[in-house]
């Protein structure tokens, strides 16, 4: 592989997970503080409200594991090695 | 001196031990016909099959009005899927989506924990190594493929060429937006899939090389309760897919 390509991909590998992660983490905090504002507000619904609390956080999550798979492409599969 | 040495002898053997490897991106490479199949993935998944009938011939072997053990187990598992669909598309229509669903579900959460629970790296392949059959991309994709697949299906069972009408309902401006998200729904279905059992095997496998004993155990845990939510995760979104094609965006006066 070339080097400049190489340290071009670890580059953007590292870049890339690190600010995928910052939307989905403000995201993230945002709906598990409403979901507790709705757990304090009525507490008999918190297994309705945890049951899709859960489910959001994974469609966030998976905003991360976009760019996760891209940094793996980098670095396990690159197109252009 | 003698010291130092029993320090190597202990790493070499530590080495030899199969715990932890990473491979990314090796496989078992099968040829088939003209294909080049990855073997490794056939494996477990045909494992995962033959554990998903195995357990079901044998609950419903002697089936009893007050079901007991297997069937019991079984029963419960069937009602946490019916739910699921019932959730999802309704009372009136979900239950011959059930099946479809159901399957997607357990194939999905028996895949992802036998990789985590099946000591798969105590057999050695001459190249690749066995895990999860979601971790591989081929995979993930022929689900989310099937997925596809399917609510066109629901859409055209019920509605016939009136299915094409969301393409341009509210208004035709959004017509481009409606055909990418024909295309966007399988991607994001097969790599969000893929990324996280992936990113879990990776995670338990670094942890296992830098410290081999306790550490990892909390992360595996974590990994076991990400991957039965990516099952649910799977399951739920296709059936809201299946939902969102039988009811169409024109007609939103059902009665809740």
């Amino acid at each position: 592989m070339d080097p400049l390509v190489a340290a071009a991909s670890v580059l953007a590998a590292a870049l890339g997970i690190g600010i995928s992660t910052i939307g989905p983490a403000l995201a993230q905090g945002n709906a598990a503080g409403k979901a507790v504002e709705g757990i304090a507000r009525q507490p008999e619904a918190e297994g309705k409200i945890r049951g899709t609390l859960l489910l959001c956080l994974a469609f966030m999550e998976s905003l991360t594991i976009y760019g996760l798979v891209i940094a793996l492409v980098l670095l396990f599969a690159n197109p252009f090695a | 001196m003698h010291h130092s040495s029993l320090l190597l002898d202990f790493s070499n053997w530590f080495d030899a031990l199969p715990l932890a490897s990473l491979e990314v991106g090796q496989h078992l490479y099968w040829q088939i016909g003209g294909l080049r199949v990855h073997g490794q993935v056939l494996i477990t998944s045909w494992f995962v099959i033959g554990v998903l009938v195995i357990v079901s011939v044998l609950a419903t072997r002697k089936i009893e009005r007050i079901p007991s053990g297997l069937q019991n187990f079984m029963e419960y598992a069937l009602e946490f899927v019916r739910d699921l669909t019932k959730n999802q598309i309704g009372e009136k229509e979900y239950r011959p989506w059930v099946p479809f669903i159901g399957t997607l579900f357990l194939f999905i959460f028996v895949s992802n924990w036998s990789g985590a629970l099946f000591p798969w790296k105590l057999i050695s392949l001459p190249e690749g190594e066995l895990a999860a059959p979601t971790n591989d991309i081929n995979t993930t994709v022929a689900l989310a493929l099937c997925t596809s697949f399917v609510y066109f299906y629901a859409g055209f069972r019920k509605r016939g060429l009136g299915y094409f009408r969301k393409y341009i309902e509210p208004t035709p401006v959004l017509l481009p937006i409606a055909i990418l998200e024909d295309f966007t729904k399988p991607l994001s279905l097969s790599f969000r899939l893929f990324g996280n059992i992936l990113a879990d095997e990776l995670v338990v496998a670094v942890l296992v090389l830098l410290v081999p004993l306790i550490v990892p155990l909390p992360v595996m845990l974590l990994g076991l309760f990400t991957s039965g939510i990516q099952a649910l995760v799977f399951a739920t979104l296709a059936g809201a897919y299946i939902h969102e094609s039988l009811e169409g965006h024109g007609d939103e006066e059902e009665a809740h």
